[in-house]
């Protein structure tokens, strides 16, 4: 059976291509931009909906493919690397949900903020973090962004705030970092990812209340794959609808399979934040393919035909490439080109991410306080102790 | 490479050591630990060969056979759970009696108080012991004191959560926490802790029938490693009372869970090295503890080692550490010692470092017999 999230996106009409500024000529010539229909959104407490086409240019085409690919094949990189035991513990991937990812980056302005959960390791890189930052961290290596102290779940980088253990845990950081903006006097807005399993967590509403009250430019995305854990959105939910799920909060649903309709969506919701709105709530409908973690078959509690289907009917990836295409604003060979680019670049970084050395065994006690009021931890070493250090100050300050 | 320098430390400081000639290699070995069985049976009758997994499974079984207002839920339970113990229940008693909830733990600790105190067995899994924090006010401000604060009207003592706790070799920072002394710190809650198969059967079904809140602390890293022949029918483990594994006269090692294991080993290396008979106590249950038994033990032995993997301060073994020397103060040879987890988080590369492996045990050892 099929959730209803996923159901629902089959429905949605292909858009209607309209290309503009084409060169004229040959069959060889290119557009070098093209308007595309968005897919249907539901709206929950608004009057307006974003808007429904989507201007898309070559370079944009280009930059939303490369950070798509790059996050598969990262992603696929990573699921080797853990079945070579290369990566240990938990391991979380993102495969399938990267229009998401990508179709929020592409609305966001420098100066706003990105918190999410365990899976985290797409929006790392679209953040900033290159290759080898996000494959090193995930084999616990010097390199890694995180000195290899964090692991899958825990990269962070300027404006984001992290990847988050606990399920839900990550969304009030989410409000409170929100605040911080506003109070700073910028326009900023933080983005609060969490998914359709988090979302029947406590304190999520606790901070629906907080952030409609104070009116904070919180962007809440509840990234719906479907499942939480092994459970369905069905079995774990009330009311699966989670764009409508902030009550006072407005809601939009959103096609989270076609990154330009997800980054009209963002760019409506940064518009609606920064003028003062308040809070929104963006709900997008996506799909994993991987298990939920490493340790997760994914196939327990939902059909191989399931996937297969996702996969081959709308994948977010191939369904932007058959757009661009077929339209001819990118070329077939341009695509194959930077398909071997980005083999290359994460082959590469894999390679760093296997071959690198650890941090040294004094960084076992860095950085556990700001201000360690004693020389050095308590019980560290039978034989010699440890000093308490800091490597420096935090990114955020 | 960080390994090769602690190594290297070891070797300088370390004069038992000397034949070591790789301690890297032991470091690298996943497994920090070797199970050593239960071989007394607990109870009559024929056994079977389970590992913890199913034991549980089985001690859920039973539970479900025999009292009909018992009920099982929490996150993924109903296809088994991550870990599988509560595997074909589903399909054994129907959904209404075993089912999934939503992620949210306060919720299922809420809820399973409530489902408790209108008198149903209430059977509650947090799916990792990382994963409680959240159901923390539920359970210390809400289960803990149900009784107390009504007067003896209400209570939730039916509830019992199972939950999987401790290293399991590459669990970081949220998947390898041993968090019993927060809840130990907490009246009216019961604390226990198995170290195998067998005491994994026997406990559960003493907490499930346990009159008051039951916490089971189950060390996932023993989940399938811990195999033990276990009793088919039913039995009960006493809580708050604990267990001497192996007689001895030169120091008391204390410990439980799977740390319990390490501590085995440990009086076998002090054997050969120290040529000293070590008494090896596993605690079996946190709230209440058996201080009696420790205490007639440290008594004889005049040296006390607790070891577990929560961090040092205001870990379970500063407890232990007070009582021994408040009841033991004349018997004492030597200040009681403590092998435990650092005062760091729960540390993703360096977990080899962290643990109180049975080497930083059996220096201790080797300090209490030189004071």
């Amino acid at each position: 059976m099929l959730p209803a999230c996923v159901r629902s996106i089959g429905k949605t009409s292909p858009s209607n291509v309209k290309a503009l500024g084409f060169l004229t000529g040959a069959k060889s010539s290119y557009a070098t931009e093209v308007k595309f229909d968005t897919k249907p959104y539901r709206l929950h407490k608004l009057d307006q909906a974003p808007a429904s086409t989507a201007t898309l240019t070559k370079d944009d085409a280009i930059q939303y493919y490369t950070q798509m690919h790059t996050i598969r094949r990262m992603e696929t990189s990573a699921g080797n690397l853990y079945k070579e035991k290369i990566i240990r513990g938990f391991c979380h991937l993102y495969s399938g949900q990267e229009a998401v990812a990508v179709g929020i980056k592409a609305a966001l302005r420098p100066h706003d903020a990105v918190i999410t959960a365990y899976r985290a390791h797409g929006w790392t890189h679209l953040m900033g973090v290159n290759h080898i930052g996000v494959l090193a961290e995930l084999t616990g290596r010097q390199s890694g962004c995180a000195r290899g102290k964090g692991g899958s779940m825990h990269m962070y980088c300027k404006n984001f705030y992290g990847g988050n253990g606990i399920v839900g845990a990550q969304v009030p950081l989410g409000v409170g970092i929100a605040l911080g903006l506003k109070y700073q006097g910028t326009d900023g807005v933080c983005v609060a990812l969490y998914g359709d399993g988090a979302a029947n967590q406590g304190q999520v509403f606790e901070v629906y209340n907080m952030a409609k009250l104070w009116n904070l430019p919180c962007i809440f995305v509840c990234e719906n794959n479907g499942y939480g854990m092994g459970t369905s959105a069905e079995r774990a939910s009330a009311n699966t609808d989670y764009y409508t799920r902030g009550d006072y909060v407005p809601g939009l649903w959103v096609d989270g399979m076609d990154v330009l309709t997800v980054r009209e969506a963002a760019r409506y919701a940064v518009d609606f934040c920064a003028s003062g709105k308040g809070p929104i709530l963006l709900e997008t409908a996506t799909y994993r393919y991987s298990g939920h973690s490493m340790s997760d078959p994914g196939t327990s509690y939902r059909t191989r035909d399931e996937i297969q289907e996702v996969r081959q009917t709308r994948d977010p990836i191939t369904s932007f490439k058959e757009k661009i295409t077929s339209c001819n604003l990118v070329s077939a060979e341009e695509l194959k080109k930077i398909d071997g680019q980005i083999k290359s670049a994460v082959d590469e970084a894999t390679k760093v991410a296997k071959t690198d050395a650890e941090i040294g065994v004094e960084e076992l006690t860095t950085d556990i306080c700001a201000n360690n009021l004693e020389p050095s931890i308590r019980n560290c070493s039978p034989f010699n102790s440890l000093p308490h250090q800091r490597l420096g100050p935090a990114v955020n300050l | 490479m960080a390994l090769n320098k602690l190594s290297s430390t070891l070797l300088n400081n370390s004069l038992v050591f000397k034949e070591l000639k790789n301690v890297a290699s032991v470091f690298s070995v996943r497994n920090f630990f070797n199970y050593y069985p239960t071989t007394s049976t607990p109870a009559e009758g024929p056994t079977k060969k389970l590992n913890m997994v199913q034991a549980i499974n089985n001690a859920l079984d039973i539970t479900l056979q025999t009292d009909e207002t018992a009920l099982l839920f929490g996150e993924d339970v109903a296809f088994g759970g991550v870990f599988r113990c509560s595997l074909d229940l589903q399909k054994k008693y129907g959904s209404e009696r075993v089912f999934n909830t939503p992620l949210c733990e306060q919720g299922i600790v809420g809820f399973g108080i409530g489902v408790a105190t209108a008198g149903s067995t209430a059977i509650a899994e947090i799916q990792f012991a990382d994963y409680i924090y959240p159901a923390f006010d539920q359970i210390v401000n809400e289960a803990a004191k149900f009784r107390y604060r009504s007067g003896s009207q209400f209570d939730c003592g039916k509830l019992t959560i199972r939950t999987p706790c401790g290293a399991v070799g590459h669990g970081g920072l949220y998947h390898s926490q041993s968090p019993e002394s927060y809840f130990a710190h907490t009246p009216g809650l019961k604390v226990v802790v198995p170290r195998g198969a067998t005491q994994a059967k026997g406990l559960l079904l003493s907490c499930i029938r346990d009159p008051d809140p039951c916490i089971v602390l189950e060390p996932k890293v023993l989940y399938r490693a811990a195999v033990d022949e276990v009793p088919i029918d039913e039995y009960l483990t006493p809580i708050g009372k604990a267990e001497v594994l192996k007689d001895g006269d030169a120091v008391t090692l204390i410990g439980w869970g799977t740390q319990v294991h390490v501590l085995m080993e440990v009086a076998e290396l002090a054997k050969t090295k120290f040529n000293v008979d070590c008494e090896v106590i596993d605690l079996v249950s946190i709230l209440p503890w058996d201080k009696d038994a420790v205490c007639k033990s440290v008594r004889k032995t005049g040296r006390a080692l607790i070891a577990h993997e929560a961090p040092l301060t205001g870990g379970f073994g500063a407890e232990l550490a007070s009582t021994i020397q408040e009841e033991c103060f004349l018997q004492l040879e030597a200040p009681v010692a403590r092998v435990t987890g650092f005062d760091t988080p729960f540390p993703y590369i360096f977990e080899p470092f962290y643990l109180p492996d049975k080497w930083r045990c059996l220096q201790a050892i080797r300090n209490l017999l030189d004071y």
